[in-house]
């Protein structure tokens, strides 16, 4: 299983903003296999809820660890069938820690009426 | 000669000095971008001739036809397509809708679907001709009326365009084909803010312009100072007065109404003149 933490520069915070965080890390949780991505969405004119998310779906990641998630994020999100979960401290190690043992929420507020929004017929 | 009023804020003025200058110019045409919210009709109340429906051309994707190459969406600049299970999917408020997904689609899977997003009123009141336009509740933008709007000016009387307040994509929309632009400020910090962001946008544009300072009392006028500190042109000075304000808060053209009002607006008219011909 793959997930996909947004963070900050220091790479050990987890960034506030999901669209515009400057790095996601992708973490392995089988592999325990780490990597630091990009986020070509960071500094997009407009739209950056849906680049990045797009990066997600593209990395083929399972779920998402995020304090907040914009409503045009979460429809790609949900479109892919990727999990996101809140995030309720800063440590991304402990969020990650958290996530394994079962212990954080689904990100439920942004799920709400945000079906069928923004979807070609 | 198109002139465009613009402010960084609301409520400086921005539609009492369009209206009252389109008085000013006689047989001219008055267009109300400001689209969000339209009041220019308060005070022309014009006999409305003709309503145009404002459409734009949201992409729909053929499943059938999409081999999933992505060109579509690597092509959005603007990020509204997204590729999810091997399908483009749009996300109309953010699609601009610049028709670019189909040019670049080798496999003719693009097709466009039509979308009401506004209105357009085309009208007369008196010597004026009458344009206002309004979005459709739930639009996030006014940019397809507002090219509506230009495109239905007509070429052979003077115009004058009264912007939507800010500084955003639908005031740049508003100005791009403008020989002039006026400023309108009040006399406040926050008016003086707004005045800066407005003056650095219209500067980006490489636009001639000219302040309007409204409401001016004795008092303070940070406004006025950043024009003096930056050398930059004031047209007129109207006074913070109440006929006037009163007048114009019952809707009407005070330019007709005010002779205080109307040696403003012939004197600011002949400015403005003299400014596009130079």
């Amino acid at each position: 299983m793959k997930i996909i933490i947004p963070v900050n520069e220091d790479k050990g915070t987890v960034c506030v903003s999901f669209g515009r965080t400057p790095l996601f890390l992708m973490v392995d949780l089988e592999t325990k296999e780490r990597e630091f991505i990009v986020n070509p969405a960071a500094d997009a004119a407009g739209g950056a809820g849906t680049k990045a998310a797009q990066l997600i779906v593209d990395k083929k990641a399972d779920a998402v660890l995020t304090p907040r998630c914009g409503q045009n994020a979460a429809i790609v999100l949900d479109a892919a069938e990727i999990k996101i979960y809140k995030t309720t401290s800063e440590d991304v190690e402990k969020e990650i820690e958290k996530f394994n043992q079962g212990k954080l929420e689904i990100l439920s507020e942004i799920h709400e009426g945000f079906h069928n929004h923004g979807f070609s017929k | 000669m198109k002139i465009a009023i613009l402010s960084g804020k609301g409520g400086t003025g921005k539609t009492f000095v369009a209206v009252n200058l389109a008085a000013a110019l006689g047989k001219s045409t008055y267009v109300d971008c400001d689209v969000e919210e339209p009041n220019g009709k308060l005070f022309f109340k014009p006999e409305i001739i003709e309503k145009k429906k404002v459409t734009i051309y949201l992409p729909a994707f053929d499943k059938e036809k999409c081999v999933g190459c992505r060109e579509c969406v690597d092509f959005c600049r603007f990020n509204a397509l997204v590729f999810i299970k091997g399908t483009p999917i749009v996300f109309p408020e953010i699609c601009h809708p610049c028709g670019g997904c189909k040019i670049v689609c080798k496999y003719d899977a693009v097709s466009e679907e039509k979308k009401e997003v506004g209105e357009v009123l085309v009208g007369k009141s008196g010597e004026t001709h009458f344009l206002s336009g309004i979005m459709n509740i739930g639009e996030a933008s006014g940019v397809p009326v507002i090219k509506e709007l230009l495109g239905s000016i007509p070429d052979n009387r003077n115009t004058v365009i009264d912007c939507p307040p800010g500084s955003g994509c639908m005031v740049m929309e508003s100005i791009k084909d403008v020989d002039y632009c006026i400023l309108v400020a009040e006399p406040t910090e926050f008016g003086r803010h707004n005045l800066e962001m407005v003056h650095q946008l219209v500067t980006v544009f490489e636009k001639p312009l000219g302040i309007v300072l409204n409401k001016c009392t004795e008092e303070e006028n940070p406004s006025k100072d950043f024009c003096l500190e930056n050398k930059i042109d004031i047209v007129a000075e109207i006074p913070f007065d109440k006929d006037l304000g009163r007048d114009n808060s019952n809707g009407e053209i005070v330019y007709y109404s005010n002779d205080k009002a109307k040696r403003i607006f012939n004197v600011l008219s002949g400015i403005v003149e003299k400014k596009v011909c130079q």
